[in-house]
């Protein structure tokens, strides 16, 4: 069209107008249809949340109390009342020990990937294997340990447990770390580099602070997926009705591991401790969260 | 010869320099701090820069000049090893600091940072706090006690000290963009080098904010060598006492490379050139 459009167009020597009524209505159709699937998409992964979170409250929150922290596992499933204090202990002391190996071991393998292997053959090989292990099925690893540390040491233990859960762990640390540190700008490296710092003390005093944040959150969902986890639980601790905190000295057990034990009773006292070990440790995950936020703010410079 | 002023080697050493009073007998020229001889930089197997020989001289302002590509940046980061990460680049001829060679076997690249610094194009600070931005050199550096009196001293001469003086703890990114920079400049003066590269530090920035970088840029000649790459003829007009003019050139294979075409007073360069290539770009017929 050229500079003689109707005055109908474009009335007002050339003023568009800028309302959305202006709009084709195929484009306010496709406007309005992609908004309501982002709404439709943020209800459909909300509500099945939300009603977990519901169920193991409701269900679970009637049988918790005092006693239920504290008290020994009935060695009878029939039995009323009891608690879970053996399987809480096990559970903090088994995934804790678990994340003290993998993290420092993770983001120590994810530094040497993107800062000195880059992709050099063994970096390369290194990124692979993480991969893959990232899909070995949490029982074939207990499997791994069962045959390599409880066979070797001729007992079912807490550290077994923990030894299965840092395998699972080690590969989530080192690719979400090195995502992490990937997204460092590499101008920092050089500044650093250009006031004569050398290539570790770059690493550890620039590039993992800048990192951290993201380290911690990567970290954070590989606990929480280990501490969810229950066939290596199974295989390679054993079970105890009453709290051992001695992770390599004999049988332990976790709370995934007493779900799965209770909630496959046909007995209501079974099944509600079950409820309440599963609120337990939604609770105990998402203590894990803010501890490792309280951290992670810590090493986080203040925007005041 | 009084060579080795600075022992760069690998062998830990606290090289002691005062600024300004090396100039007696050092390499050919008495007044120059560095020496390039028949520099070529290459990235694998392409020649990037090809045989580039010039001095920078003491205390004094060096701009490298000429249009994109021509090899200017790298020739920059030749003279304090920043092109050392990069796969496949090396370094022929000769680089002479003091009349030590920057490039020689057992030379520490580590140590020759320290003593040639480097302000990059985008300011980058560290995402950390002003004071611990100015305070990271001195402490890589292991430079103990007294840090507060360090930071205020490099913040002072880098003319940011008034702007940051109250918010010395809060996050070097709530700056703006000319006030990162100078705080950058803060950061590498603090290490106290004897030269300072800067990768056209001006380009990211307002006008008024260059304004002030040049205006700093001629008080660090006290104290500091300066050398800058500028896109802008003005600027290297303006702020430098040398100028280099660098340009690409295909050769009889039709590949590019970097070449220098001119070296001289800038007045002399700007009024003056010898050359007919650097008459055509300054006067904007080229590049």
């Amino acid at each position: 069209m050229t500079a003689t459009a109707s005055p109908a167009t474009r009335s007002a020597a050339g003023a568009p107008d800028l309302t959305r009524a202006a709009l084709s209505g195929r484009r306010r159709f496709t406007n309005h249809l992609a908004t309501a699937a982002i709404w439709l998409a943020v209800l459909l992964a909300v509500v099945p949340l939300a009603l977990v979170i519901y169920e193991v409250v409701a269900k679970g929150g009637g049988v918790m109390n005092m006693s239920f922290l504290t008290e020994d596992i009935p060695n009878s499933y029939r039995r009323d009342g009891g608690g879970m204090a053996p399987a809480i202990v096990g559970t903090l002391l088994i995934t804790g020990a678990a994340a003290l190996m993998a993290i420092p071991l993770g983001v120590f393998g994810a530094i040497y990937l993107n800062e000195y292997g880059k992709q050099r053959p063994l970096a390369r090989v290194i990124r692979l294997m993480a991969d893959v292990m990232t899909g070995v099925p949490s029982i074939v690893m207990g499997l791994f340990i069962y045959i390599s540390w409880v066979l070797l040491v001729g007992q079912q233990t807490g550290f077994a447990g923990a030894l299965a859960l840092a395998c699972l762990m080690l590969p989530v640390v080192i690719r979400s770390s090195e995502e992490m540190l990937r997204l460092v700008p590499d101008e920092l490296r050089q500044a650093s580099m250009a006031l004569g710092a050398r290539k570790w003390k770059t690493t550890l005093t620039v590039v993992l602070p800048a990192a951290i944040s993201g380290i911690t959150s990567g970290s954070l969902l590989a606990v929480a997926r280990a501490a969810g986890e229950t066939a290596p639980i199974i295989i390679v601790t054993g079970i105890v009705f009453s709290p051992n905190v001695n992770l390599f000295d004999g049988f332990n057990t976790a709370l995934p591991a007493q779900i799965f034990r209770n909630a496959s009773q046909p007995f209501e006292a079974a099944q509600d401790r079950a409820w309440g070990a599963a609120l337990t440790l939604i609770v105990i995950v998402l203590g894990f969260t803010i501890i490792a936020r309280l951290i992670s703010s810590r090493f986080a410079i203040k925007e005041r | 010869m009084a060579r080795n002023e600075t022992d760069l080697s690998t062998r830990p050493s606290v090289a002691v320099h005062t600024p300004g009073v090396t100039a007696s007998g050092v390499g050919t020229d008495s007044a120059s701090v560095m020496q390039l001889r028949d520099v070529s930089v290459y990235y694998g197997n392409y020649e990037a820069v090809r045989g580039t020989s010039m001095p920078i001289q003491q205390n004094q302002v060096t701009a490298m000049i000429g249009p994109s590509g021509c090899g200017k940046s790298t020739v920059l980061r030749a003279l304090n090893r920043m092109n050392d990460p990069i796969p496949g680049a090396r370094v022929s001829g000769e680089v002479l600091f003091h009349g030590q060679d920057l490039y020689a076997k057992d030379v520490d690249p580590i140590q020759v940072r320290r003593q040639i610094g480097m302000v990059f194009q985008k300011p980058n600070p560290f995402p950390k706090s002003i004071y611990d931005n100015v305070a990271y050199g001195l402490r890589i550096n292991g430079i103990k006690g007294r840090l507060d009196d360090h930071v205020e001293e490099a913040l002072t001469k880098a003319a940011l000290w008034d702007e940051v003086k109250d918010k010395l703890r809060k996050s070097a990114l709530a700056l703006s963009g000319g006030q990162q920079q100078r705080l950058c400049i803060a950061r590498t003066i603090a290490v106290k080098p004897q030269v300072i590269l800067m990768d056209e530090p001006c380009s990211a920035l307002d006008p008024i904010a260059t304004a002030k970088i040049e205006d700093l840029m001629f008080e660090l000649t006290n104290d500091y060598t300066i050398v800058i790459v500028t896109h802008n003829m003005q600027q290297a007009a303006r702020v430098s006492h040398y100028t280099a003019f660098f340009t690409a050139e295909v050769d009889d294979q039709q590949v590019r490379h970097g070449r220098l075409v001119e070296f001289s007073q800038t007045g002399k360069l700007f009024t003056n050139p010898a050359d007919k290539r650097t008459e055509d770009y300054i006067t904007g017929r080229f590049g």
